[in-house]
């Protein structure tokens, strides 16, 4: 397995897969599509990556169908084996459908699609994404530093019930917090990781902060290989 | 057979989309206490036996049909 092969998931309706592709493209990755239907090799990706977007055209609920769908059943297996798995977006709302993150993202307490630039801090670093971020900034540091990205949604508005939040809290899962809430998330969460950190999500879309022509390079760090 | 299921919010789960229709009908001078939106589906199953079909519709809510974080259901026959 090469060192660099990125898997990235596509599911009808997925519609940031292109903007991704490329973002490990420019972080010296080599990005590979994974189709919905088909099973894949769960070692053969040194990261797996579940792209924003509408899959399944947000049916019944956002990412419940696509986190039932076949290749979820390979990065199941892979994120247990470890593998690290980034979600973004709509990615992050499949990983909480299947049960890969806790919590749930509902809809905007404003009811409103929300597409703006947010501050974000680093409440805990994730060792495989974004940990070049922490590495720079020294932990007292990092819950000041704030970094920018933007955000597309309708359904962000994070939610764990108080015991989970708690455990999320206790065990250093939340990765990342808005700044500004823009969407009623709960404790303002804007990403999470697993207990054993190799799953994470977020809402804003690093792949879209890319350069400085795009507004911003904070997504830079996400796509870069952290060991 | 067509077995309902009724999908509702749960109660610690602000229910944005029923504020936002409530406030509509209060704007329309409705008196209403609370707005609650959820959803129904109507499922239509090749079973006979009432009992077995209910069970059938309970596994396939707990696989996909509702989020048990977020969300509750019911079932009836139709």
């Amino acid at each position: 397995m090469s060192a660099r092969k990125v898997g990235v998931l596509r599911f009808p309706g997925t519609n940031c897969d292109r903007d991704v592709w490329q973002a490990i493209e420019m972080s010296g990755g080599q990005p590979e599509w994974l189709w919905h239907a088909d099973l894949f090799d769960p070692s053969a990706y040194a990261r797996l990556i579940l792209p924003g977007g509408f899959s399944y055209g947000d049916y019944l609920r956002s990412g419940a169908l696509a986190a039932r769908a076949k290749a979820m059943q390979s990065v199941r297996e892979a994120a247990e084996r470890g593998v690290p798995v980034l979600g973004i977006c709509n990615g992050f709302q499949i990983l909480t459908e299947a049960k890969l993150l806790p919590g749930a993202l509902i809809k905007n307490e404003s009811l409103r699609f929300n597409d703006d630039w947010v501050g974000l801090r680093m409440r805990n670093s994730c060792r495989y994404f974004a940990s070049q971020v922490a590495s720079q900034v020294a932990s007292q540091a990092r819950s000041a530093h704030v970094m920018r990205l933007p955000i597309a949604h309708a359904d962000g508005r994070y939610y764990a019930e108080d015991d989970e939040l708690k455990r999320l809290e206790d065990n250093g899962q939340i990765w990342l917090t808005y700044e500004k809430n823009p969407n009623g998330s709960i404790a303002d969460i804007a990403g999470v990781m697993n207990a054993s950190g190799n799953v994470a999500a977020l809402m804003p879309h690093p792949e879209r902060a890319m350069a400085d022509w795009m507004g911003g390079h904070d997504g830079l760090s996400f796509f870069m290989h952290g060991e | 057979m067509k077995i309902g299921v009724k999908v509702m919010p749960r109660k610690e789960v602000l229910d944005t989309q029923g504020r936002a229709v409530e406030n509509t009908l209060r704007e329309h001078g409705q008196k209403l206490n609370q707005c609650t939106v959820g959803r129904y589906l109507v499922l239509d199953l090749p079973d006979e036996e009432v009992e077995a079909a209910m069970s059938r519709v309970r596994a396939m809510a707990e696989t996909v049909l509702y989020n048990p974080l977020i969300e509750t259901f019911e079932l009836e026959r139709l």
